[in-house]
């Protein structure tokens, strides 16, 4: 019995003392500076994932550089909740940073959240729509780009087989692969295309090369020779299966790969990449904010206006030029719509 | 008897002060290897830390943290090591979620009909793992672990539109509980601690009261201690595994609840993962002990809330992960040496009675 009670007055005391704490307590809001700069919180992967933060990376150096702004950079760990995320966009919009951006969708609901919070910063997202008046959501036509992608995967492959690795099984990967293997449909129907995912619902997907590595291998194996990963940082272990291996082609995706210091070693198996401009518009906004005039509301960058593109460097496409070129006119025109969805 | 009682007092105040003690002499190293200043960073920890919407950030982050730890430690005490919590909470928070979505109710039945689906579904599917042990001799270890796989792979066919999953711009996720199924706030300023941190207390006491002050706790920790002894003493042991994973199965269902019923309302691609392993550390760092796994639950909270803090000051975002490590390994080190220290002097004691007897009838021998 006599323990009960020192369990029970432990208890209440812990609880009355943090109750009275936070009665009394300092907010840390009530803290903070201002006009600090570019605010950009990473998804999983960081800064060097060799593709789609790298992307965003550019362009805040680009502002940085450009526009003479100072900026902070944060990343997200794997396995956030919700609560994590929040803090890591308050904290940037307390400490004074303008805009904030958050890289990935997985920051949707948080920003939505953190930006009725804080009115008189802007904040911006890649990859979602979130609805606010200080938000600016940036998303791209990822299925285009993967839809021409696919045209030069399926003019490349002498075995007639084709794949598509993608990090997470969710919407926006899903728009990859839709797009790539329409393209490859409509360029060559006997072309065989296999569809895989490294996990069906974690974002570790993003962040493990470890396992697209091993993907790519069993691709490899199953005959296929032009592989195209859309999963971020995961997308260096799958390029560097199929460096193995002569004659396989990898397609990259969001930054050009090929180009990529840190792939250096397999740019000569990299066919070309899905170039998504995330930098382009993550300038556009920081301009925009620096002017005075912040950008709101949805920003569509399709094909037409340059948000996607096939990257051309290292040549190995260019014999397939005109057929690429052709195909793009068509989307353009609206003679090809592609489409989101597998 | 007094005497030894302050020994042991001694002992157990010893244990977590070199714990501490210890993860702060290890940790200092090695930021002041990073090249930034240690004292600082523990300043700029405690000062945010302490901050009121830090404490209730805190408090919300350690409350499902808590209910991983107890999932844990019910194992632990009988000597099972569920390293399946993890996956035990996401399937039953996610079939919790599609239950929720699916029905408007008034909340007094909503809610406990979501909290109730959530243990049944922990419960069997950790239930698995005991029913192979007793019946196949498979370790709980391994299917555990196992059945974490099995369980992202139910969800993550479950979960994609059209099936049990409804998407929602690039997340896909259960459709959205009720109003009536939203868990009350406890309205502090300037953010409100989730209503789920009295129910994470009350399973705490539960936890107490059933393992010490009940014939079952009794038989747990017996068979926990020696299964023969236990068996010896007319204890089923195979009842007591199954009944014993099922019970830290169903306590695993309440880890995914504070976040359904209180911030998600739905089960989807964003849903925290990994909880059930940041349980066994807390569970190991509190010792098992209810309070101390409290503790243990806010200690984490509040290194992942001044993290980020860290992070401006220009120390690397890795530091907490690495402090959080070392408290770990400082405590279960810290713990064995005492135990071990007390053993040895308990023995000692124990061995100097016995020849202070022998003495004394040796010497009644020879006077007789």
């Amino acid at each position: 019995m006599r323990r009960v009670s020192t369990i029970a007055v432990a208890g209440i005391c812990t609880a009355a003392l943090a109750f009275s704490l936070t009665a009394c307590g300092e907010s840390s809001t009530e803290s903070g500076g201002k006009d600090k700069g570019i605010g950009l919180a990473f998804d999983v992967g960081g800064r060097d994932d060799h593709s789609f933060n790298e992307s965003a990376a550019r362009g805040m150096d680009k502002a940085m550089k450009e526009l003479k702004v100072g900026g902070k950079a944060m990343t997200a760990k794997n396995n956030e909740t919700e609560a994590d995320r929040e803090q890591r966009l308050s904290s940037l919009a307390e400490a004074g940073y303008n805009p904030v951006i958050g890289v990935g969708f997985n920051y949707a609901k948080s920003i939505q959240k953190v930006a009725a919070d804080n009115p008189k910063t802007t904040f911006a997202i890649v990859d979602s729509v979130v609805p606010g008046k200080n938000v600016d959501s940036i998303v791209f036509g990822e299925h285009e780009g993967s839809y021409l992608a696919g045209v030069a995967a399926a003019l490349k492959t002498k075995t007639k087989k084709v794949s598509f690795i993608g990090g997470v099984n969710n919407a926006l990967i899903q728009k990859f692969q839709a797009g790539f293997e329409q393209g490859v449909r409509e360029t060559d129907p006997k072309v065989k295309i296999t569809s895989q995912y490294l996990y069906p619902n974690n974002d570790k997907g993003f962040n493990d090369p470890a396992a697209a590595k091993d993907k790519a291998k069993g691709m490899l194996d199953a005959g296929n020779d032009v592989i195209y990963t859309a999963a971020g940082l995961s997308g260096s272990g799958s390029i560097e299966a199929i460096a193995a291996q002569k004659g396989a082609w990898a397609i990259g995706v969001d930054s050009d790969q090929y180009q990529q210091s840190g792939l250096e070693k397999y740019k000569s198996s990299i066919l070309t990449s899905v170039v998504k401009n995330v930098d382009v518009a993550v300038f556009d906004l920081v301009k925009s904010v620096k002017d005075g005039k912040p950008l709101t509301g949805t920003h569509r960058y399709l094909l037409k206006d340059g948000g996607v593109s096939l990257s051309t460097s290292g040549g190995n496409i260019d014999d397939l030029k005109d057929k690429i070129a052709e195909a793009k006119q068509k989307i353009v025109d609206g003679k090809v719509k592609v489409k989101e969805n597998p | 008897m007094k005497k030894l009682d302050k020994n042991k007092l001694i002992l157990a105040v010893a244990a977590p002060l070199l714990a501490i003690v210890a993860a702060l002499v290890i940790t200092s190293v090695i930021i002041a290897a990073t090249g930034k200043d240690p004292l600082h960073a523990y300043q700029v920890m405690v000062d945010f830390g302490s901050k009121s919407d830090s404490q209730v950030w805190i408090i919300n982050k350690a409350t499902p943290y808590y209910l991983s730890a107890l999932a844990v430690a019910i194992g632990f005490r009988m000597n099972l090591f569920n390293i399946g919590v993890d996956g035990q909470y996401r399937i039953a928070a996610f079939f919790a979620a599609v239950v929720g979505g699916s029905l408007t109710l008034p909340g007094f039945v909503q809610i406990p009909l979501v909290i109730l689906v959530a243990m049944v579904v922990g419960a069997i599917w950790a239930g698995i793992a005991g029913l192979l042990k007793t019946t196949r001799g498979v370790s709980e270890v391994i299917s555990t672990i196992m059945l974490n796989s099995i369980g992202a792979s139910v969800i993550g066919y479950f979960l994609q539109d059209g099936r049990l999953a409804i998407k929602e711009g690039n997340l896909i996720h259960t459709p959205y509980l009720p109003d009536s199924a939203h868990f009350f706030e406890i309205p502090t300023t300037p953010k409100p601690v989730y209503g789920f941190v009295i129910v994470a207390a009350l399973a705490g006491l539960v936890y107490w009261f059933v393992l010490s002050r009940t014939r079952f706790g009794f038989d747990l920790r017996t068979v926990g201690r020696s299964e023969s002894a236990a068996q010896a003493g007319g204890v089923s042991v195979k009842r007591m595994v199954v009944t014993s994973m099922v019970l830290s199965g169903a306590v695993a269902g309440l880890v995914g609840m504070p976040t359904l019923l209180g911030v998600s309302y739905n089960y989807g691609t964003d849903f925290p993962a990994g909880i059930g392993f940041t349980g066994i550390a807390i569970a190991l760092l509190g010792r098992n002990h209810p309070i101390g796994m409290a503790l243990g639950a806010l200690l984490w909270g509040f290194l992942e809330r001044t993290g980020t803090q860290l992070e401006f000051e220009g120390y690397a975002q890795e530091i907490v992960g690495v402090i959080q490590g070392v408290i770990v390994l400082c405590v279960v080190i810290a713990y064995e040496i005492v135990r071990r220290y007390g053993l040895r002097t308990q023995q000692r004691k124990v061995g100097e009675e016995l020849a202070a007897q022998a003495r004394k009838s040796d010497k009644a021998e020879v006077t007789a």
